[in-house]
């Protein structure tokens, strides 16, 4: 089976000579759930925003469908079907519910947003209770909710999450994660870059492990769950936790 | 107590606001301080001027509309005039400012918008010299409007403009696409970029609207005192203090805040001194900075 997303080694990093991500290679396949976890400064966050266009890649290869995206610059990578939701600061705060999926739907006809927006407001209806208010007056979990909808309204072929348990609260975590493992039953693939490595693992399908800049285990979501060694050195926890 | 200075400030502050909105703008999605500003505002009454004398040169003298003291040439010059100051900031933004942002330093930016507003300023001085120019001679009379004020009929006109031109502005930045993507992009640039916004569209359609309110603002100036190429330094001050009274990015906040302070320089006129009428968008200035930096309508920096 041909991939949908296939990273090969890409090199990235903010400066030049100062590369982050070294040679990280993984693939997610059609309706996928790929979590990508690692130790803090692993690279996951660098890599996930390499892909997305909004790190350098000095090397390598990002290939979306078969088409190569490589160093796309970021605007245009939703409109290749590639959306991003990143780790803070990923709603306008000050543009109500609305307007946040509204600005996002400029990629699409003009005659599909208002449409779109219905769907949106269907699939998370505590959005549509609140549709009329700032965004940046909702709660943590209602902004993930939000910066999901909003990547989620240009009907991507593959979204990418950076972390987004961060800094929710257990009930809102299992809440965002129920709502991804039901949008991949949809179709969708999702790669997850995640702390959270129980959670995520739980909902995922494949996993990699990420050590400084590459990827260094690869494997069925579970059953990196349960290896031990893997456990022990990268996922900050004890087999018997 | 004579109220003038309430009519007085009003019009003057709608001509505030209305320049203020481009500072606001500028600063909030370019992030820096364009000091060249209130130099987009001369060029724009210079502008027009041309425009309307090349008309009465081709068509010769057209009556005024109404008790107005100017007919549709200088409508139609002041349309062209927009254009043309837009067509001049994006220039501007091409030639000086696009390569200097690109080098991620903003002091270096308002540097060179200062140095932007001092050669543009000179080169109307070279061409136009520094004599007093006037869109129309003819005099006007005020008209009592009750309660002592007196107003004329050209300055309820450019009141009028102004509403007008507001209004349309705060519809554009709510209701459409471009206006809810600047705004979007004024608050996070970087996420702007993830959900599709093209920066280059969003910089390009800042400079239009910026460049043409000004014009339209220094045109206006232009009918109700007299065009001179420092008209827009004298109008920079109170431009600054009122976008940042306003809150940096609000368009109904730079409206107000100009209101502010055209009514605070026509009382201080009118109750201190009028050589104290630069002073009052000073203090208000200082005042906010100190006790509100994010002003009426901003909200902190995250």
């Amino acid at each position: 089976m041909t991939p949908i997303l296939d990273v090969r080694g890409l090199v990235a990093g903010y400066e030049p000579g100062l590369n982050i991500v070294r040679g990280a290679s993984i693939h997610a396949n059609e309706a996928e759930i790929v979590v990508v976890l690692g130790p803090n400064g692993a690279g996951k966050s660098s890599l996930i925003k390499a892909i997305a266009g909004l790190v350098p890649v000095s090397a390598g290869q990002v290939l979306l469908d078969g088409q190569d995206i490589t160093a796309t610059p970021a605007h245009l990578m939703v409109r290749k079907g590639l959306a991003f939701v990143p780790q803070t600061e990923n709603i306008f705060p000050l543009l109500t519910v609305e307007e946040n999926l509204r600005v996002a739907g400029g990629v699409l006809a003009r005659s599909e947003v208002s449409p779109r927006i219905g769907e949106m407001f269907s699939m998370f209806p505590d959005l549509a209770r609140q549709r009329r208010l700032a965004a940046g007056s909702l709660s943590g979990g209602q902004r993930q909710m939000l910066a999901v909808a909003r990547a989620l309204i240009v009907r991507p072929r593959v979204l990418m999450l950076d972390e987004p348990s961060a800094g929710l609260s257990p009930k809102f975590v299992e809440m965002v994660f129920a709502q991804l493992s039901q949008i991949r039953r949809a179709g969708l693939t999702i790669v997850l870059v995640e702390q959270n490595a129980k959670a995520a693992l739980a909902i995922g399908d494949r996993a990699y492990v990420l050590v400084e800049g590459r990827e260094a285990h690869e494997g069925v979501a579970r059953s990196l769950w349960d290896d031990p060694v893997v456990a022990e050195l990268y996922l900050g926890h004890r087999r018997a936790s | 107590m004579n109220l003038q200075f309430i009519a007085d400030g009003l019009i003057s502050g709608s001509l505030i606001g209305l320049g203020a909105i481009g500072v606001t703008l500028t600063y909030s999605i370019l992030r820096f301080s364009n000091f060249a500003h209130g130099d987009l505002m001369a060029w724009g009454a210079y502008a027009a001027l041309t425009v309307l004398g090349a008309i009465s040169a081709l068509l010769g003298t057209v009556a005024p509309i109404g008790m107005l003291s100017f007919g549709w040439p200088l409508v139609v010059a002041a349309l062209v005039a927009m254009a043309l100051v837009g067509g001049m900031a994006l220039l501007l933004d091409w030639v000086l400012f696009a390569r200097l942002r690109a080098k991620g330093q903003s002091i270096i930016v308002v540097m060179a918008s200062f140095g932007a507003s001092m050669a543009l300023r000179s080169l109307l001085e070279f061409s136009f010299t520094s004599k007093p120019e006037y869109f129309s001679r003819a005099i006007q009379m005020a008209l009592p409007v009750g309660f002592g004020i007196r107003v004329t009929p050209d300055q309820v006109a450019m009141l009028l403009v102004t509403l007008v031109l507001v209004t349309s502005m705060h519809l554009f930045m709510s209701r459409s696409q471009t206006g809810r993507e600047m705004r979007a992009y004024s608050q996070n640039p970087a996420l702007a970029r993830v959900v599709g916004i093209d920066v280059a569209r969003i910089v390009r359609a800042t400079w239009l609207i910026g460049g043409a309110l000004a014009c339209a603002a220094g045109i206006m100036v232009g009918v109700l005192v007299q065009i001179r190429p420092l008209m827009g330094l004298d109008m920079l001050l109170p431009m600054f203090a009122a976008a940042i009274l306003g809150g940096i990015g609000s368009i109904p906040g730079a409206v107000l805040a100009g209101l502010i302070i055209g009514l605070s320089e026509a009382a201080a006129v009118q109750l201190i001194g009028a050589e104290w009428r630069a002073g009052a968008a000073f203090v208000i200035l200082m005042a906010v900075l100190l006790i509100r930096p994010a002003g009426l309508f901003g909200v902190s920096e995250r």
